[in-house]
């Protein structure tokens, strides 16, 4: 498969892990986090961890759209989903999220009409078949999917579909990166930045990190090949005592973002005041809303929801691995009481939470490819 | 909601007491690869633990092939009808009787939809329990085949699958023997659903079953795996997505018996269905009690396959297939073993793809196409529902 | 969510300009292409895909060179293995 294949590459892959090992200072360790839920997903599926010395450890960031949705939140989904007209149309990865009566897959076992969908745009279709019923699209994400939602969103109104409307949880990405650098329980050394997020608003957003805060970023994608060689990129940075804003992702992610997509978002959402993020507390200025020019469409508008704040249960320590401050087989419940089958927290839930990552890839005795040696770097194959 | 929460201040009792200091701060004490072992042993330990089923009702998982319905399984049908014939769980049941060995199986099909490119559900009712026999070492003779009808479905729709089983029979060398009908009222069954149950002899002295595993042993496959899933959920048609792929539907008693001509000594095999490839290593690993280990590069997975799995980001392991082997054979016979099921239609792109080992037991290891080492554990949820 | 993959532009819908097929290694889908309006793919040119719409063109220029850098260092590698075996045969 074209652009997918030669980005996953054993041998380049052996080159570049000989190259980080040898930029290592020696008695000196290395901690840089990968926001982006995806790339965590990808470090664990292709066992990336491999070919980094014991010196550097990546620390997993609150990138997860998922992960980071109160209990509430998926509780006043489901009181929508629970209403006879209406259809709630989710992505899978929502499935299984719990909010404090079970999941929304518990919910359908139990007569629910709730639908799977790959593509907003699936909404539309399933809304056009049922005008008798009200198609409510769960709609989450960060600045990656916003577009998608927004493009979709244009389009029921020029179509002028009327039982069609979105119940708004997508969040933004940096207010996440800025309270992880405020936080002090951390000490990072540099940040793998997210790809995707990246295609929309582009690079210069992120920096204020290296800026004001002293710490390189290097937008990376998504491939095995391109996380590795952002972290060789990160490493040559910080070995040269710089801190700069660099896009390894430059074949997909333009320097300004996409304006269209910028564009589609601002006339159709808004930033909210302020929005509770699983573990982080409440972030301003963090997440998006359908605007007053589109309360037709917005799910909050149309229905009352509870919107009840609801604490995580007192064994969750998703805050913390969201943070990164702990590492997932570090939370108590890990693997025992909170499992892919039995989730607790919503990092062992979606597809891109560090404790799914870990628990389905990653829980194994590791062999490190390459050791940091003061004079050569070898490589063990 | 899941029940019994009690499980949850166990487990905070047991991940306390096993942090509990010998020093103040015993946490900086031990070196991290120690701790994550302790965890990683933890893990294994519930793991291990009596399945419980902890839902109140029956979701789609527990039908997907994996965590959900082993759980199911083992904790309600093994527990309520516990006897030493039902304990291997293989695919047929294997009985003495009259001083000769048969295998008895059975299958329920509930594919939607009915008709897809490669066959129907009648193809897949015939030829999913000649394999099924066929894998038990047994040659397959007699079958059973019963209807659940919806009120409203086409006759010529259920002679359209009448049909494709007389002629999957014919090819199979198996004979329908008997049979029941039932027509429930609009709403239910989906058209059709299909129950058959077979029966053959094991003449062969073979003595097959994943627990005999053991490290050294080599596991094949016998070609691209995740064809049927994937053409099931595009003929679904709710993807928009356009496939030449074709379920591999195919009876896989000729190809079993050569391979069992060339390699008397097969400790196992399986056929590769719901839940897929990974799901039978995973039974490999937790019923030999060893670890297993496979390359990314070697399993065949055909490029339409593999496009449509990364669309919809689905690993093509954990795909269904319908005419596909995965076969346990000692390591200095896996040449011969391939060997003869290349010689098969059905067996062109058998190949080799990885071995059983004896650390890390219980545990499935990937190489990766990049280099690195993951595990693959078994599903809990359904990406494809029902695909057979 | 992140989940992004690249497609080949087949066609353009000849009735809906927002729409055109791409191919994923054989498989073919309909996608959504409004988000790339100012410059709109055209056959033969690839995309980043995610959830049905096209995030973003796949920049051939700027993927050779990631290939280049990488075979370099992957050249540079070699070099370097070959050095070392051939000092330690001395």
């Amino acid at each position: 498969m074209r652009f997918v294949d030669e980005f996953r590459d054993a041998d380049k892959a052996r080159a570049l892990a000989a190259k980080i090992a040898a930029l290592c200072a020696p008695g000196r360790e290395y901690q840089l986090m990968e926001v982006c839920g995806g790339h965590t997903h990808t470090i664990y599926k292709h066992g990336l961890e491999d070919y980094l010395p014991e010196a550097i450890t990546l620390v997993h960031g609150p990138g997860c759209p998922v992960c980071v949705i109160p209990m509430g939140r998926v509780d006043d989904a489901m009181h929508l989903a629970s209403r006879p007209e209406v259809i709630m149309t989710s992505f899978g990865d929502m499935m299984r999220v719990p909010g404090s009566q079970g999941s929304f897959f518990d919910a359908r076992a139990a007569g629910t009409d709730i639908r799977m969908v790959y593509s907003p745009l699936d909404s539309l279709k399933i809304a056009r078949q049922n005008p008798d019923r009200h198609v409510v699209f769960m709609a989450i994400g960060f600045e990656t999917t916003a577009p998608s939602t927004a493009m979709t969103m244009l389009r029921a109104r020029a179509e002028g579909l009327p039982n069609f409307s979105v119940f708004g949880n997508h969040v933004t990405i940096i207010p996440a990166i800025k309270a992880i650098l405020d936080s002090p329980d951390l000490r990072l050394d540099g940040f793998i930045g997210p790809g995707h997020v990246s295609t929309v608003i582009g690079c210069r957003p992120y920096e204020f990190i290296a800026r004001d805060y002293g710490k390189p970023v290097v937008v990376a994608g998504f491939e095995p090949l391109d996380i590795l060689q952002s972290i060789y990129m990160l490493m040559v940075q910080l070995s040269q005592g710089r801190s700069e804003v660099e896009n390894q992702y430059s074949r997909v992610v333009p320097w300004d973002g996409n304006p269209v997509a910028l564009k589609a978002i601002g006339e159709t959402m808004e930033l909210r005041p302020y929005f509770e993020w699983r573990g982080l507390g409440f972030i301003s200025h963090s997440a998006l809303r359908v605007r007053e020019s589109f309360a037709s469409m917005d799910a909050e508008r149309l229905f009352a929801v509870p919107g009840v704040r609801v604490a995580d249960p007192k064994a969750c320590q998703c805050g913390e691995v969201l943070k990164g401050v702990l590492k997932p087989w570090e939370c108590k419940v890990f693997g025992t009481a909170c499992t892919p089958e039995t989730p607790i927290g919503t990092c062992m839930v979606s597809p891109e939470g560090a404790c799914a990552a870990y628990y389905n890839y990653g829980r194994m005795n590791r062999n490190r490819v390459a050791e940091a040696t003061s004079s050569a770097s070898v490589v063990r194959s | 909601m899941t029940a019994g929460s009690g499980w949850v201040e166990e487990a905070l009792r047991e991940h306390d007491h096993a942090q509990r200091p010998e020093s103040p701060d015993r946490r900086t004490e031990l070196p991290v690869t120690d701790r994550e072992q302790q965890v990683l042993d933890r893990i294994d330990r519930a793991r291990r633990r009596r399945p419980r089923v902890r839902e109140e009702r029956i979701t789609m998982s527990h039908g997907a092939g994996g965590k959900a319905t082993q759980t199911l399984i083992e904790a309600i049908f093994l527990d309520k009808f516990r006897n030493p014939l039902l304990e291997p769980l293989e695919d047929a049941a294997e009985l003495r009787v009259l001083g000769g060995r048969l295998a008895l199986t059975t299958d329920s099909y509930v594919v939607s939809p009915l008709f897809f490119p490669g066959g129907d559900i009648g193809d897949l009712a015939v030829n999913g329990t000649v394999n099924d026999l066929s894998v038990s070492g047994a040659t397959p003779l007699y079958l059973t085949a019963g209807f659940i009808l919806e009120e409203g479905f086409p006759v010529a729709d259920l002679t359209r699958v009448t049909e494709s089983m007389r002629d999957a029979a014919a090819a199979a060398g198996v004979c329908i023997v008997t049979g029941d009908t039932k027509v429930v009222q609009r709403g239910k069954a989906d058209g059709c659903y299909v129950n058959t149950a077979g029966v053959g002899v094991i003449a062969r002295d073979v003595s097959l079953g994943v627990a005999r595993a053991g490290p050294g042993d080599a596991i094949i496959v016998s070609g691209p795996v995740g064809d049927h899933g994937i053409t099931i959920m595009l003929a679904r048609g709710e993807l928009d997505i356009e496939s030449d792929v074709r379920s591999d539907t195919a009876p896989l008693n000729g190809l079993i018996a050569g391979l069992l001509d060339a390699v008397p000594g097969v400790r196992a095999m399986r056929d590769a269905t719901r839940g897929g490839v990974a799901t039978i290593l995973n039974e490999i690993a937790r019923a030999a009690d060893v670890g297993v280990l496979v390359r990314e590069d070697d399993i065949p997975v055909r490029p339409e396959v593999r496009g449509a799995c990364e669309l919809l980001g689905i690993d093509p392991m954990y795909v269904a297939c319908e005419g596909r082997l995965v076969a346990v054979v000692p390591g200095d016979r896996a040449d011969d073993a391939v060997n003869a099921l290349r010689a098969h239609p059905l067996g062109e792109q058998a190949a080799v793809i990885g071995k059983v080992v004896a650390d890390q037991p219980g545990i499935v290891r990937l190489k990766t196409s990049f280099g690195g080492t993951r595990i693959v554990d078994l599903l809990v949820g359904d990406p494809l529902p029902r695909i057979c | 969510m992140c989940l992004g993959i690249p497609g080949e532009v087949v066609e353009l819908h000849p009735e809906h300009s927002d729409l055109a097929k791409v191919n994923v290694s054989g498989v073919k889908r309909l996608i959504n292409i409004a988000l790339l309006a100012d410059d709109p793919p055209k056959p033969g040119e690839w995309v980043l895909i995610h959830v049905g719409f096209a995030l973003s063109k796949i920049d051939e220029a700027e993927a050779a060179a990631a290939m280049e850098f990488l075979e370099g260092i992957g050249q540079a590698y070699e070099d370097e293995i070959a050095a070392l075996r051939g000092s330690l045969i001395e």
